[in-house]
């Protein structure tokens, strides 16, 4: 019946932002300021590398905005995780127990989240607005205020541009990334926790009616990006080589804006993993052009602000059409 | 538990018994010593008006509402349900009139949403695939494509969707609460078929519509419920349709009506093959000076989209309508009001009123100019405003700044309707003005519309409560599936051939 159409419209919720993507690089390659640079593969490393962190938590952000929530304490709880893996190696923790320490530590606030916002049935916008500031000052505290320098270990290497053995190409932060981002696609795809996810963010009450487990769903989704965001604060200490309280403030806007751009609704039942990492790599060469060509930061800002209005706009127009 | 003498143990065969069922909300009682039975592979009728208990009795059977006193027996088994799941694991699905799908998922994760086939937590796509075809060849559209987001299904569609979703949770008996009432006659036709095969196949059914036509069509039995009580039980073909009717609507209630002398003049308003965005057929009706016009029909009948149209919350698509001799051209709510009309919404709640503000902020809102200068508000003289008002429409409340969430539903549609007074709307569209208030309340709200039309106001009064239309209205129109069927002077229309005219869009 409509099979077809179905299936196109699969094709065209991704192709949207993949045409953006490729718009923003076929434009920065015809810059005669850069053109010559742009496309260099080491450039394109340096892309790759400075997008780990934004993909990182936006990977565990399209889990909750498709199911309908979201999370503002995302950018907090990186600067925290990256806090505490400091902290642990300097307190003489080997590095792997460190690295962990700083994912959990990612976890526990993510699962607190979660819990807060079943248990109080608050909306999670509240939830994750307070907790922005708590794990903000809990990684003040914890760093007393300053930045922790800790030795230097295979943790600072994870995001290192050329890495050592050459055979790797990229920098082990980016592999992760990629690892991660194909394992939590098919997560969405082929489980039935990814088919709870959309089908809480489609109509809660319905799923509820259908005995899907709402509330135990929803603290695993916010548990799952809190371990990654723990992950993006380990890779934000590997990227700084110290543990720095004051890092990413405002990068969960970035997180966001990056699973908005990818074709993640806001009010809930739509996105995709791959459009998610369309959407962080829009902005990571937006970035990356707008340094090359000397532009102000302010000029980035102002043009990824126009790039999620335009895209939000084009997927309601599309919507609009089909209804 | 109170049994009533007589009503032993049931016979063992029945998929459904409900025995003696009694429920009190407060001091009203909802239902008393209601029985129902349902026969294997049959098709039962629950019928009554508006607030006659049957959604109670449902609610009762799904597990939602637990019954004050009273039994409930399936295939002979008791059966006590906690909440909806336990209902659901006895093999009882209910589908709604108000779908409860997930538009954005498929099909088929919509059908087998909270039970899917899995291993590891890995979804088995080939079980998961065998299991939902089968259930859409059950209902006889395995046309249905398991992979189309359910939003861009029909509604009729949706609802074959709803209905396979119970099969695949091999439900035995299934309740159906108005399901035709959003559906095409060709849609309506295709759902009984699946019903008949559903019956065919040993599947009992509990069918509740105001479409008496069709309810004579498609049940075996039928069980009458009124003012919470069992009125009848019997085979479908041992009643006619007046016959049902007159069980419904029960003797003639000669309700007091505080009647106030009036005089009808010139047409204010007429509508000419008026099609608003929303309404599914175009509709005319004059409506004249100082009076009441009533517009009878039931829930989905066309009336609260036809006055959406006049009031300019939904576009008109076809056919022109004048107002004071003028056509009003398109607007918004603002225009309207200024032109003089007024709309009081049946859903106080949600876009009536504004229940965390003061009574005196919602009583002013449509017309602030009177107590401001230059924008900027007195406060002062708007309550005093208010409190003359409060006072005029006997609005028991402590001030004037009590937040309206407070006061009780007559208090707060008195104030809804101080509103358009205030607003010195001359055509006042009401919308169900006296649904879920107390019974003075609803009495000073039938007198105040009396002395408006006396005024020279023009009322058009939706009620889906006959008696009411009856007692207070100079003319009634009946809609029925979007069409005004018949217009007639109040005199010229008693319950039963409104009822007639509302649930069988018989002239």
């Amino acid at each position: 019946m409509t099979k077809d159409r179905g299936r196109f419209r699969a094709l065209v919720n991704w192709l949207g932002p993949f045409i953006g993507l490729i718009l923003v690089i076929v434009l920065f390659s015809l810059m005669p300021e850069v053109r010559d640079r742009f496309l260099r593969v080491s450039n394109l490393r340096n892309v790759a590398t400075q997008s780990v962190i934004v993909a990182l938590g936006a990977l565990g952000m399209t889990f909750i905005i498709i199911s309908g929530g979201i999370d503002l304490s995302a950018a907090s709880n990186i600067a925290l995780s990256s806090v505490i893996t400091a902290f642990a190696i300097n307190a003489g923790f080997s590095p792997a127990l460190a690295v962990l320490a700083g994912i959990l530590t990612g976890g526990l606030i993510g699962l607190l989240n979660g819990g807060l916002i079943t248990s109080l049935r608050l909306v999670p916008f509240i939830i994750t607005l307070g907790m922005l500031g708590i794990a903000r000052g809990l990684a003040k505290w914890i760093a007393g205020n300053q930045k922790i320098d800790a030795p230097l270990t295979w943790v600072t290497q994870l995001m290192v541009k050329s890495p050592r053995p050459g055979w790797l190409i990229l920098a082990p932060g980016v592999w992760m990334m990629i690892l991660l981002a194909a394992l939590l696609a098919a997560v969405l795809r082929t489980t039935v926790f990814g088919r709870h996810v959309f089908a809480i963010g489609s109509n809660e009450a319905a799923a509820r009616l259908c005995g899907v487990r709402t509330g135990r769903t929803k603290i695993l989704i916010y548990t799952l990006s809190g371990l990654l965001c723990g992950l993006a604060g380990v890779m934000e200490f590997s990227r700084l080589t110290v543990g720095d309280p004051t890092v990413a403030v405002g990068l969960e806007l970035d997180i966001i804006a990056a699973v908005v751009i990818g074709g993640g609704s806001l009010s809930g039942g739509q996105g995709s993993i791959l459009g998610t990492m369309i959407g962080v790599f829009i902005m990571a060469f937006l970035r990356n052009g707008s340094t090359m060509m000397g532009w102000p930061n302010y000029i980035q800002e102002i043009i990824i602000g126009l790039i999620i209005i335009a895209a939000v706009t084009l997927d309601r127009l599309r919507y609009r059409r089909e209804a | 538990m109170t049994e009533r003498a007589g009503s032993g143990p049931p016979p063992s065969v029945l998929p459904l018994s409900m025995r003696g069922i009694s429920k009190n909300f407060g001091a009203t009682a909802a239902l008393r010593l209601v029985d129902l039975d349902v026969e294997r592979g049959k098709v039962q009728a629950l019928l009554g008006e508006n607030g006659a208990g049957k959604s109670t009795l449902m609610k009762i059977l799904s597990g939602a509402v637990r019954p004050d006193a009273g039994r409930m027996f399936l295939d002979g088994l008791p059966y006590a349900p906690a909440n909806p799941l336990d209902g659901r694991r006895r093999g009882i699905a209910m589908i709604y009139q108000e779908l409860n799908l997930a538009p954005h998922l498929s099909v088929e994760e919509n059908l087998m949403l909270g039970r899917e086939k899995q291993t590891l937590g890995f979804l088995r796509r080939a079980e998961t695939r065998r299991r939902v075809r089968e259930a859409l060849e059950l209902v006889h559209h395995p046309e249905i494509d398991p992979d189309v987001p359910v939003q861009e299904l029909g509604i009729g569609a949706r609802q074959v969707v709803e209905i396979a979703r119970a099969l695949v949770e091999r439900a035995s008996l299934l309740v159906m609460d108005e399901p035709t009432s959003s559906l095409s006659q060709e849609d309506t036709e295709r759902l009984f078929q699946i019903i008949r095969r559903l019956a065919a196949e040993g599947v009992s059914l509990i069918y509740i519509s105001h479409f008496l036509e069709e309810v004579q069509r498609v049940a075996d039995s039928v069980t009458v419920l009124r003012d919470g009580q069992r009125i009848f039980s019997g085979r479908m073909d041992q009643v006619t349709l007046g016959g049902l009717i007159r069980l419904m609507v029960g003797q003639e209630v000669k309700q007091l009506f505080p009647k106030v002398d009036h005089v009808v003049g010139k047409p204010v308003m007429t509508l000419r093959s008026l099609k608003g965005r929303r309404m599914q057929a175009p509709v005319s009706f004059v409506l004249r000076r100082g009076e009441i016009l009533g517009l009878a029909g039931l829930v989905g009948a066309g009336r609260t989209e036809t006055l959406r149209t006049l009031f300019g919350l939904d576009e008109v698509e076809a056919g022109s309508w004048e107002a004071f001799g003028r056509p009003p051209g398109g607007g918004c709510p603002a225009r309207r009001i200024k032109q003089g009309l007024g709309f009081l919404s049946e859903d106080r709640q949600g876009e009536g009123l504004a229940l965390d503000r003061s009574v005196a902020d919602n009583l002013t809102l449509s017309r602030l100019r009177p107590y401001s200068r230059w924008g900027i508000l007195s406060l002062r003289r708007q309550r005093q405003a208010a409190e003359e008002w409060m006072a005029r429409m006997n609005i028991k409340a402590r001030s004037a700044l009590q937040p309206l969430g407070n006061l009780s539903g007559g208090n707060q549609q008195k104030t809804a309707l101080a509103r358009l007074l205030h607003q010195q709307a001359d055509i006042l569209l009401l919308d169900e003005p006296t649904r879920g208030i107390d019974v003075v309340s609803k009495s000073q709200i039938y007198e105040w519309i009396g002395r408006l039309a006396r005024e020279g106001k023009s009322i058009v009064f939706v009620s889906s409560y006959f008696p009411e239309l009856l007692g207070l209205c100079d003319t009634i129109a009946a809609f029925y599936r979007g069409r005004v069927t018949d217009v007639r002077p109040a005199s010229g229309w008693d319950a039963s051939s409104l009822m007639a005219a509302s649930a069988l869009g018989q002239a």
